[in-house]
């Protein structure tokens, strides 16, 4: 198990070197970018290779002969083979959306559309409204059903009453692989077994987990996954969808425009094959090669060593937490099947007015609801504080956040 | 440190609760959320004949911030009707910076607002709460 302390061999200060953004000084303080589970902050490797496209490659892509055209053609399908690389997946049914949000309401608009009134969705209570409100228009569009799997005391999607929601009009499971507010992982293995015993698919929404290293899509049987580019150490704009083959190939077009077709007449158009059929119009070019980049960058650290400094991190922010009168944790105490997102409550102090404390310490964290309100409302709570950690983070970033917290707990209330 | 939001003055106010709690038999009640944030408040009034405020409550689930707002405007509003109200918004607004002018009391303490943007509707929520009341 973890210390407390750093891990010796994981090298924090030659990552932190990477991300120009972490040696600024505002107002005199340095910068403790504690927020990253909100966007993370992006490595010199993914500027770089944004920089490199628009200054040595950029034209559209697909569309032209001329060598800019085919260099940019090559570096946005690199940049596919990249992202499948990082998901152990093929490269063709990796589908570059606009973000996470894209992705799901692809999912939740195509895939949907092949659903039929009274077919049924679960989804749990700790889904981001990303994986909510989507499936909420498709219910008003096409009169599905959506079930909700409760979340346990500890902020754990409740898998044992998973099976009393199942039915045979069970279509679709989707779920979030790292919850957002608690940082908790689900248990795709059981999530996938129980879904067979109906014939659902599985869909989980990846935005939490794809910064903390690599996925083996390939050997978790989902169906479905979908996650965010500026989440993950890349640029704003872009996301992922990945869907297994058979699926995207039976899924009609999202949007309709130019690239996504084959041949398009008054009178009938044909749908050019999965990914470019989803992928309609000029894509966001830039930011496909930067999160190309990201995935490889990511590639390259040792995520055994890179996860437990997180998690010492974890521990360590959890212990002195647990010294600051009135602070509770909000979600697991432990470090098990957890992934570095950890919220906490100040009794008597409002999330809105720790955070602000906090930015005048120079520490960046996230208070509210979090998109995720049924969540709240379900422990009525008017938010939390959300410390989310990434591999550059170190012991400084979490002392500063522990004495803004003090700091609040003696002033505020 | 590098700032001074929370001020003395603007934490005394939040902690004197002016105002807080429910009015057993308001004549009118509104709520108001805030989406973005969360906050929310209810506002409660009784009114005299003549339209003026004769006894305000609120509930304020929210920042410290929204909670000063309800205080400090529970404090001043007995006496006024709606137009009488916006006066006192408009010193509100003065303070964060809305509005050109100096801000009178008790609003005059929200200044060390002003520098944030993403707060000035923490400090209008009540207001906007008790517009609604006395519509
Ligand atoms: C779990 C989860 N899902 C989905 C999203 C939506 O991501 P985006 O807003 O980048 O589309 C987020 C981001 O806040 C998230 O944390």
């Amino acid at each position: 198990m973890a210390g407390a302390e750093q891990s010796m061999s994981f090298d924090v200060a030659a990552v932190r070197r990477q991300f120009p953004i972490l040696s600024q000084i505002i107002d005199g303080q340095p910068v403790h970018y504690l927020d990253n589970g909100a966007s993370a902050q992006t490595p010199d490797a993914v500027l770089d290779a944004v920089r490199t496209y628009e200054t040595t490659s950029r034209a559209n892509v697909l569309r032209g002969v001329h060598r800019l055209a085919e260099r940019a053609t090559e570096a946005y399908e690199n940049a596919r083979i990249e992202v499948a690389n990082f998901l152990s997946v093929d490269p063709m049914e990796v589908v570059f959306t606009g973000g996470c949000t894209a992705a799901i309401n692809l999912v939740a608009y195509s895939y949907g559309s092949l659903l039929k009134p009274g077919d049924r969705i679960i989804l749990s209570e700790l889904e981001h409204h990303s994986n909510i409100v989507p499936w909420q228009l498709l219910r008003q569009r096409s009169g599905i059903e959506i079930d909700v799997v409760p979340v346990t005391v500890n902020g754990r999607i409740d898998l044992n009453a998973l099976p009393r929601l199942l039915t045979s009009r069970t279509k679709l499971i989707s779920l979030a692989h790292v919850s957002n507010v608690t940082g908790t992982l689900v248990d795709v293995h059981a999530v996938v077994t129980l879904a067979k015993t109906v014939g659902a698919k599985v869909m989980l929404d990846g935005a939490q987990r794809v910064p903390h290293g690599p996925v083996d899509l390939s050997a978790m049987g989902i169906d479905f996954y979908a996650f965010a580019g500026h989440k993950a150490y890349g640029p704003n704009g872009i996301g992922v969808l990945w869907a297994k083959a058979e699926h995207l190939e039976a899924m009609p077009p999202f949007h309709g425009g130019g690239s996504m077709i084959g041949r398009v007449t008054f009178t009938e158009t044909t749908w050019a094959p999965p990914p470019r059929r989803f992928e309609a119009g000029t894509p966001p070019i830039g930011p496909a090669i930067g999160l190309g980049a990201a995935c490889r960058w990511m590639r390259t650290l040792d995520w055994k060593e890179a996860h437990a400094h997180e998690m010492a991190l974890v521990e360590r922010l959890m212990d002195g937490l647990q010294k600051i009168d009135g602070a509770t944790l909000f979600g697991p105490g432990s470090t098990q099947n957890r992934y570095p997102v950890v919220s906490f409550l100040l009794e008597g102090v409002h999330p809105h007015d720790v955070a602000q404390t906090l930015d005048s310490f120079g520490v960046a964290v996230r208070a509210g609801h979090h998109c995720c309100q049924p969540l709240m409302d379900r422990f009525d709570l008017d938010g939390t504080t959300r410390v989310s950690i990434a591999p550059y983070n170190d012991n400084t970033d979490i002392d500063a956040l522990l004495t803004g917290v003090q700091h609040a707990a003696r002033t505020l209330r | 440190m590098t700032d001074q939001l929370y001020q003395d003055r603007i934490v005394a106010l939040a902690k004197a609760k002016t105002g807080a709690g429910k009015l057993a038999t308001p004549t009118k009640s509104a709520r108001r959320d805030n989406p973005l944030c969360g906050d929310r408040v209810v506002v409660d009034v009784k009114l005299d004949e003549g339209g003026k405020i004769a006894e305000i409550a609120h509930q304020v689930r929210g920042c410290l911030l929204c909670q000063a707002s309800a205080s400090a405007l529970a404090s001043v509003a007995v006496g006024r009707d709606a137009a009488g109200i916006e006066k006192v918004r408009l010193d509100a607004e003065r303070a964060i910076g809305r509005e050109e002018g100096e801000a009178g009391e008790p609003f005059a303490a929200f200044a060390p607002v002003k520098a944030h943007k993403s707060r000035h509707e923490c400090v209008l929520l009540p207001f906007e709460a008790l517009k609604e009341a006395l519509s």
